[in-house]
């Protein structure tokens, strides 16, 4: 571990150099209303950023010489938001081909080995926004399919994949509310498939010698689906299944049990129709709260009291952002906050909405050891809010990600410069 | 894990959008009143599918206690709205209740008027979607102008009563933006009906939806085309060269009647009405050139723009819309699901709205249509950020009175003001916080929403059986 001293010395030594850009400092909010998610609520409360991770959350805590203070008088600290699950990052926009990067075309659609992460674009314009939001860590998730592959948790942090990375796979994907996109003709057809799957699973684990000689039969999956899928069967990996009818849940509820597998339900439209159930069997739920349109066949019972709902019965819930959102979705991860505000007006306790957008998924995904709450020795993933961040008129004013503060300017900050002034301007004025 | 319905309506190429205008700024020249019913027309039946909307039961309502967002004045706080004959009887810090009213105590919420979508595919797309009820976008020719939404619209759409529990009491049916030019709009009332024509507003003029840009080129462009952007207005202009050609003949006619009159056709008769002045063109396009070209088009044909819908980029051009009198049907957040949505700006609204422009927050979206509120909040905070803050008083202009002008029936709706309809909302809170609903919705005067009684929450038949009954909120 490095010293408190090493570090004081750290940070003078770097001051007055380029010390925005670096996260090797200490930096102090003082005097805000503190929510740590993991404990309860700080009035007057401190959070202490070293070296990019959280050092010390309290009432009483020392302030370290030469650390760069904040103060939050009369704001609230949260830990940065988790969006439990977004094609930020693999899908830019979405009727540009060649900017779509969530779908594997996998074999019979299946494509458990898909990592959907190794195509995200960390350049992407829409990462800034959404972190200028508050949002500071993603579950970045592919789609389409049966098994459409398996999910990665990152951090909105500039630089490559690898800096990003948080947890890389946190869960494999399947969808199963719809027999026809996985190119199924009913819903039964769809979960023996499934079943066939994990069968097949189980065999090759137990028989690679076998089948590296050619002396296995014919499998439903490929070599490398079926390796993805171990995990899963060894309840490792949880396989979130994204699914919104009562009896599909029900459905992929008894296949769990019966492959030990470790389940989360995602969009779940229908899951406040079980959620006594779902509490019993601890699987969590991820969701919106605007969604109340019978949307179709699958999805008559949405509502948007599903998180309260859920909640309420004792289901862990995660909230999506934008989860009602379609082609737009990427670019408004941002409204997280938003979906968390109406999980509110419709039931869920301010609390729970604020861990279902914290902790909660971190939790699910297996990686609340690194984000989604003021501890020490997580992540320095803090936003200091003006007021209540479900809010709209409340802005993230200082948001930071592994202890680094950013507030660059987004891609539409620099249109509006252009055109805040018509007729406008071509220039761009030099970076600062 | 999503509800996709805007991808699927992009793909079949509905998806589009609208403008609007402020107090603070010089209003735009509306010559469009005044040229309504002078044209002749080329049927001698102009209104085929009549009104047979009656207002719901209503009793003498006052509403004391509550803070008025009247989209024609100050806020007015403690106030009290009455609410008499299905109108808006009297506004302001005290009213006069009438021996047999019914007194709210508000106890210091909010109350606007109805809130006014002027852009919704309720009914056209209606859920629970899928092709039997696909029917937004008739693309089977980029020019159709000859169909009507209304004989689309499903009136027992699921999307109807939560739209309404949203306080949309007034919306626009469009049809998709497929084509060039999309066909009629109708202006409904969110109220139950056994048929569309008991939902359609009395005396509202039909609208024209056009759409320019990628739709049409990507639906049509190995179809026959267009397929290009050059082909799309190639497309505009051919049509409304015919309808001129088409609108003359029948002027003549009607003023001589000699010989025997012009072939009808349905399409050009709908362009006509457009180059007569009696209806108005809803046009969704989202870049600023080719908004620019969208008027200039206009000019040449001598018809007028009324709303520029989506306009993605109208900040870009805020000033020529302000001009030009043209209103901008906007989204607050939406953007980059297509190339020409790249350049959306949260700040947007605020942009058009400093420029002098009419601002309108409308939807597209069966979704965001309920909450036009929150969307409105966003746009507000977006320009808060800039140094361009948006009052209350104006941004509910945004959702109330410059949609119903957009529909040009802002002497009707839109405000509470004495004599116009009584479409009101009762919120729970501050209409601009996240944590606000409407509590109770009064169309026409009529109680037909209440958050607080299940008796009094419409469910369509589909509901009945499908949907679970939760008897509480929608």
């Amino acid at each position: 571990m490095i010293s408190y001293k090493l570090i004081t010395r750290t940070v003078i030594t770097l001051l007055g150099s380029t010390a925005a850009t670096l996260n090797a400092q200490t930096i102090a909010i003082t005097g805000g209303k503190v929510y740590p998610v993991s404990g309860p609520v700080i009035e007057n409360g401190t959070v202490i950023i070293t070296n990019g991770k959280i050092s010390a959350v309290g009432a009483n805590v020392p302030i370290p010489a030469g650390a760069q203070r904040i103060d939050a008088t009369g704001k609230i600290v949260t830990p940065g938001f988790v969006n439990s699950s977004t094609q930020l990052g693999v899908q830019e926009i979405a009727q540009v081909n060649d900017t779509r990067d969530m779908t594997a075309r996998g074999k019979d659609n299946i494509a458990a080995a898909f990592t959907v992460w190794e195509g995200l674009n960390p350049n992407s314009v829409m990462m800034a926004p959404a972190r200028k939001e508050g949002v500071t860590s993603f579950v970045v998730v592919p789609t389409g399919g049966l098994i459409a592959g398996q999910a990665a948790l990152v951090d909105v942090v500039p630089g490559t994949t690898t800096d990003m990375l948080v947890r890389a796979p946190v869960a494999m994907v399947a969808e199963v509310g719809d027999p026809q996109s996985a190119g199924l003709n009913s819903r039964g057809e769809l979960i023996v498939k499934l079943r066939e799957v994990l069968e097949d699973t189980r065999y090759f684990q137990s028989h690679r010698d076998a089948f590296d000689r050619a002396q296995t039969r014919p499998f439903a999956a490929s070599r490398l689906d079926l390796q993805a899928l171990i995990p899963v069967i060894e309840g490792r990996l949880p396989l979130l299944v994204t699914v919104d009818r009562e009896a599909d849940i029900d459905a992929a509820m008894r296949l769990a049990r019966d492959y030990n597998v470790k389940l989360m339900i995602g969009s779940g439209a229908e899951a406040w129709m079980m959620a006594d159930k779902l509490a019993a069997a601890h699987i969590p739920v991820l969701t919106g709260a605007e969604n109340n349109i019978p949307a179709g066949f699958a999805a008559l019972g949405q509502r948007q009291e599903n998180a309260g709902l859920l909640r309420k019965a004792g289901v862990e819930v995660a909230l999506i952002g934008n989860a009602g959102g379609g082609d737009e979705e990427a670019f408004n991860v941002r409204n997280l906050r938003q979906e968390a505000g109406n999980a509110v007006s419709y039931g869920m306790t301010w609390d729970d909405a604020l861990r279902a957008v914290t902790l909660a998924p971190a939790e699910f995904f297996g990686a609340g050891d690194r984000v989604g709450s003021l501890q020490p020795g997580r992540e320095g993933n803090v936003v200091v809010w003006s007021g209540d961040p479900f809010e709209f008129t409340t802005r993230a004013e200082h948001v930071f990600v592994r202890g680094r503060e950013y507030h660059e300017k987004t891609r539409q900050d620099l249109l509006i410069e252009r055109y805040r002034n018509l007729p406008g301007t071509h220039n761009t004025p030099p970076p600062q | 894990m999503r509800a996709f319905l805007c991808l699927l309506l992009i793909g079949a190429g509905a998806c589009a959008s609208a403008p609007s205008q402020t107090t603070t700024s010089p209003t735009p020249r509306d010559t469009t009143q005044a040229d309504v019913g002078r044209g002749a027309t080329s049927t001698p039946n102009a209104d085929p599918f009549p009104s047979t909307y009656v207002p719901f039961p209503s009793r003498t309502t006052v509403i004391r206690n509550v803070n008025l967002l009247t989209a024609a004045g100050p806020l007015i706080r403690n106030g009290a709205i009455l609410l008499q004959n299905g109108k808006i009887a009297a506004v302001g810090a005290t009213v006069d209740a009438p021996a047999d009213a019914l007194v709210i105590d508000g106890a210091g919420k909010y109350v606007t008027p109805g809130i006014v979508d002027d852009h919704s595919h309720l009914g056209v797309y209606a859920a629970p979607g899928g092709n039997a009820l696909s029917d937004g976008n008739e693309a089977t020719n980029p020019t159709t102008p000859q169909v009507w939404a209304e004989h689309s619209v499903w009136p027992q759409d699921p999307q109807f009563p939560r739209n309404l529990a949203g306080g949309v009491t007034t919306l626009q049916v469009l049809p998709g933006s497929a084509n060039l030019i999309g066909g009629r709009s109708v202006v409904l009332k969110v109220v139950p009906g056994r048929t569309v024509q008991a939902m359609k507003f009395p005396g509202a003029k039909y609208g024209l939806k056009m759409a320019c840009g990628e739709n049409p080129k990507r639906v049509y462009g190995q179809r026959g085309g267009p397929s290009t952007r050059m082909g799309n207005v190639a497309g505009y202009r051919a049509a409304w060269i015919r309808a001129v050609d088409y609108r003359r003949k029948w002027d003549k006619w009607n003023a001589d009647h000699k010989g025997d009159p012009p072939t009808r056709d349905l399409g050009l008769e709908t362009l006509a009405e457009v180059l007569r002045g009696n209806m108005l063109v809803h046009n969704h396009c989202y870049r600023a050139d080719e908004m620019a070209q969208m008027i200039d088009i206009a000019h040449e044909f001598g018809y007028k723009i009324r709303s520029f819908h989506h306009g993605v980029e109208a900040y870009k051009i805020a000033d020529l819309l302000a001009k030009e009198g043209i209103a901008g049907s906007l989204w607050a957040d939406w953007g980059s699901f297509k190339m020409e949505a790249l350049d959306a700006v949260k700040a947007n609204m605020a942009l058009v709205n400093a420029a002098g422009a009419r601002v309108i927050v409308h939807s597209d979206d069966p979704s965001g249509s309920q909450r036009l509120n929150q969307e409105a909040a966003k746009a507000m905070e977006a320009g808060a950020e800039i140094g361009l803050p948006v009052s209350e008083d104006q941004a509910i202009k945004w959702l109330t009175i410059n949609p119903a002008w957009a529909l040009g029936l802002d002497d009707k709706i839109g405000s509470l003001e004495a004599g116009k309809n009584a479409d009101v909302i009762l919120w729970t809170g501050d209409p601009f916080s996240v944590y606000s609903k409407p509590e109770k919705v009064w169309v026409d005067g009529a109680l037909l929403f209440d958050r607080t009684d299940p008796s009094q929450q419409w469910r369509t038949d589909f509901e009945l059986g499908f949907v679970p009954f939760t008897g509480t909120s929608r």
